[in-house]
């Protein structure tokens, strides 16, 4: 069957979900997964290349606290709000990009610049205490009545499930152009070889930079999407160690190389975490989050091809499997 | 003048993945003698080497050092058996000094009590080591290098020593020096087993040596059968 | 004007400098030899901390005897996280070595919270302020840099006066011919390990005479743990020493001018500017 009528097929399915009378949870549920699922697919963008970002906290930091900041201070919509924020945000990734690819800073060394630039996100959040609120965090001035489309606020879950599902889509296929365009064949190679690459004509630092500065886009518009959800943020949450890890865990575990692998992580690690959460969290507290990193210390030293991965090469496998059989039969 | 067989190579297979690189190799080394196993390049003759040093494991057959088989040893004791491996582009620690480099050599603890008579014997054989005993051995020249990779390998008191490839990437004259120092081993008494592709030279230090193509050994015999027979003349000395 | 205020922090700032490095040191060492970044390292110091914490709190042990024990358990901990958690994924792909110790970080922080609670733990020993003219000091803070150099000074004489020690800088020079030399890799591992877990311990036991201890408190120095090494040039001892002080400086001065995140603002800003100077770390070679 055509992908294509697949995909049209699948997310008509997706949009016909809120009419079967969710509960509130579960909507909640799906619209956070959407959400991360967009930003675990923005993260992988440049991820699925080895530029391993372990700073993308910085871009959901400003694109939730600046859009937030500017509609609370000066009540500037989200609308104008959020591409001010993309715009800083891909200043950021150019600022930090262009050394890191100039000089050829790889592996390592770029996970903890990067992990760096996350720090300077959430540091300066703090810092401006006076403004953000530090580390106490920051409500979002909800408009009367709960919902307005200038101000991007729904008080309606199910109107902002499809607010989210459509920016969910647009990320896979932002996700697909990358995989389609010539910029991933200048990126496979030069993640093979650079020097290679390079040689073939291919401007390796030019294709990882765009690369880059797409991915910190659509990690702010998720930042600000996730702060219009939840009304409320905190620079912990949002812009610290923990939510970077937790990105590239997420896309780990549903699969890297695979266009509906960051949203499978996603699937997997919110419902692990709330299956935990519902289960040990309110006894003991802690006892969740020990299961939680134990399992995905496991998980990487046992599945490291994550879920999706796993899967297609079990398929690999199998179809592998009928063709040997015959040739077997002759003996 | 050689005494009993010290190494022996038991039809040896070899090989890196599923490629092979070695079949059915056998040879033997006796005490005294100076081996060589020439060949061109890409015949297995490194392979041969780091299946005797067991940086590889061979695929079948084994390698037999003075009655012992290497089978069960690990790789880090070997050279607790009087085996030294002076590899190819000598791998020397760049960024240590050349005294420590020495002291790597003599790292297991048999090496390690009679430390600085040796260090005191490599000096003596090579007075240029002792000059530059605390310079960084990466910023010495390929011919210096190559004195204080064969260093190294004296420092764990071996009985054998194997050189793979020592002449490699060196220019003319330091090949000169290089094939003089490998005299001045043999001179000293210890067994040596050399791998390289210079075949006119290594012939000239060496009392016998195994032509090796393509992972098996084609001819085998003294310096002079091996310097006087036809194919070789025709194929590696261009004659 | 003479700045006395200004002279303290600049001080205070040299003080912070020898526990940085200490802490650098630690995590530089297992990243030269063993070419994985511990990015749970700042949690294996804070599990130094509950144990000196628990043992001279809970258990009424002196506290020299708590700090001895403190040090061992970090440095036992250090070799399990190597057998258990990096051995299995040594030759995969070096994002999966990555994530592994930071899914080790979650487990730690969350078993402490099971283990301890999220209270903010302190060992109540009060410890005096040094006057020096107008200026004043913590006895704890220059305790932990006296002892932070003895710990400096004394892994640079194993590394450099030892067999061992030599065999752990050649391996991350040339990892493949160790075994030619007679030296078993995975026992360099090992010892790398529980030595790098040691000056995790030592560093926790320095801290834990300032600070309080909770599940978190990784997160506050672990990231510019991280700077320090990547500026000194990962693997690269040295470096990281004197990159510790930089950044100390930058930390003390910057929250004396500012307040204490403007410091390490500035601190992470001033790295990422200096790698378009120095990519490779200060003293890259």
């Amino acid at each position: 069957m055509d992908k294509r009528i697949l995909a049209v097929l699948g997310i008509a399915a997706l949009a016909a979900v809120p009419q079967f009378g969710l509960g509130n949870y579960h909507l909640h549920l799906l619209i956070t997964v959407l959400i991360w699922g967009f930003v675990y697919t923005s993260w992988s963008v440049m991820g699925r290349f080895g530029m391993v970002s372990l700073g993308h906290g910085a871009f959901l930091g400003v694109g939730g606290y600046v859009v937030t900041m500017l509609w609370n201070s000066f009540g500037l919509t989200p609308w104008v709000g959020i591409p001010i924020a993309i715009v800083l945000s891909m200043t950021m990734a150019l600022l930090v990009g262009y050394p890191c690819f100039r000089f050829r800073i790889v592996g390592h060394y770029f996970a903890l610049v990067t992990l760096a630039l996350g720090e300077v996100v959430r540091l300066t959040i703090v810092g401006l205490r006076d403004q953000t609120g530090g580390s106490l965090g920051m409500t979002v001035e909800g408009v009367p009545g709960g919902t307005s489309f200038l101000a991007l606020q729904f008080g309606e879950r199910a109107t902002f499930f499809y607010l989210a599902l459509i920016v969910w889509a647009a990320g896979l296929w932002v996700w697909r152009m990358v995989d389609r365009s010539m910029l991933r064949y200048a990126l496979e190679a030069s993640s093979e070889d650079e020097d290679a690459a390079a040689s073939v004509g291919v401007n390796v630092t030019r294709a990882k930079l765009m690369i880059t500065m797409l991915s910190a886009g659509m990690t702010t518009i998720g930042g600000a999407l996730y702060a219009q959800y939840q009304m409320y943020i905190n620079p912990e949450t949002i812009s610290g160690i923990g939510i970077s890890l937790q990105i590239v865990f997420a896309v780990i575990a549903g699969g890297l190389f695979t266009q509906l692998g960051p949203t499978v992580g996603a699937m997997f690690t919110l419902l692990l975490a709330e299956t935990l959460r519902v289960t040990f969290g309110h006894d003991i507290h802690g006892l969740d989050g020990t299961i939680y990193g134990l399992l995905l210390v496991l998980f990487i030293i046992y599945m490291p091809k994550g879920i999706t991965g796993s899967i297609a090469a079990g398929l690999v496998r199998r179809r592998g499997a009928p063709g040997a059989a015959p040739a077997a039969a002759t003996h | 003048m050689t005494g009993d067989v010290m190494l022996e190579v038991r039809r040896v297979s070899a090989g890196y993945g599923s490629f092979r690189a070695l079949f059915d190799v056998s040879l033997e080394v006796r005490a005294g003698e100076a081996v060589g196993v020439i060949g061109p390049n890409g015949a297995g003759k490194t392979t041969l080497l780091r299946v005797i040093s067991k940086i590889i494991a061979p695929s079948s057959g084994e390698v037999v050092m003075e009655g012992t088989p290497l089978g069960p040893v690990p790789a880090h004791r070997v050279v607790e058996m009087g085996i030294a491996h002076v590899p190819e582009h000598r791998r020397l620690f760049p960024r240590l000094t050349v005294e420590e480099n020495l002291r790597m050599g003599a790292f297991h603890p048999e090496a390690r009590k009679r430390f600085r008579e040796r260090l005191d014997f490599v000096y003596e054989l090579f007075p240029r080591m002792k000059e530059r005993r605390d310079q960084m051995a990466g910023t010495m020249s390929g011919g210096e290098q190559q004195m204080c990779a064969i260093g190294r390998g004296l420092m764990s008191g071996p009985k054998l020593l194997l050189m793979d490839e020592p002449s490699a990437g060196l220019a003319p004259v330091i090949v000169q020096q290089v094939f003089g120092l490998v005299k001045r081993i043999r001179a000293e008494g210890y067994t040596v087993l050399i791998v390289e592709q210079n075949i006119q030279q290594v012939l000239q230090v060496v009392d016998r040596a195994y032509l090796l193509e393509v992972g098996t050994i084609k001819q085998s015999g003294s310096s002079a059968e091996l310097l006087a027979s036809p194919e070789i003349r025709r194929a590696y000395l261009g004659l | 004007m003479f700045d006395t205020f200004l002279l303290e922090s600049i001080i205070n700032g040299i003080l912070l400098g020898g526990v940085l490095a200490l802490l650098a040191l630690g995590l530089n060492l297992v990243f030269g030899v063993i070419d994985v970044v511990w990015i749970c390292y700042a949690e294996l110091v804070m599990i130094g901390m509950y144990t000196i914490w628990w043992l001279f709190v809970f258990y009424g042990l002196p506290l020299p005897v708590a700090i001895g024990a403190g040090i061992a358990v970090v440095a036992l901990l250090g070799v399990l996280l190597h057998i258990l958690v990096i051995q299995p994924v040594l030759g995969t792909a070096p994002i999966n070595q990555l994530l592994v110790t930071g899914g080790v970080l979650f487990f730690l922080q969350a078993a402490a919270t099971l283990v301890f609670g999220i209270e903010f733990r302190n060992l109540g020993v009060r410890m005096p302020v040094v006057e020096f003219g107008d200026m004043f000091f913590s006895f704890a803070r220059i305790l932990a840099f006296a002892t932070a150099l003895v710990g400096v000074l004394l892994l640079w004489l194993f590394l450099t006066r030892s067999y061992l020690g030599t065999a752990i800088r050649a391996i991350s020079q040339d990892r493949e011919i160790m075994p030619l030399m007679g030296v078993d890799p995975r026992r360099i591992y090992l010892i790398t390990s529980a030595i790098g877990g040691g000056m995790a311990g030592v560093a926790a036991s320095l801290l834990v005479l300032q600070y309080d201890v909770h599940p978190a408190i990784g997160l506050s120095f672990g990231p510019i743990t991280f700077m320090v090494c990547v500026m000194g040039g990962l693997g690269n001892m040295l470096g990281g020493f004197v990159a510790a002080f930089v950044f100390a400086q930058f930390i003390s001065v910057g929250g004396y001018f500012f307040q204490i995140e403007w410091g390490y603002v500035i601190a992470f800003a001033f790295f990422i500017a200096m790698m378009f100077i120095r990519p490779k770390g200060l003293f890259s070679r």
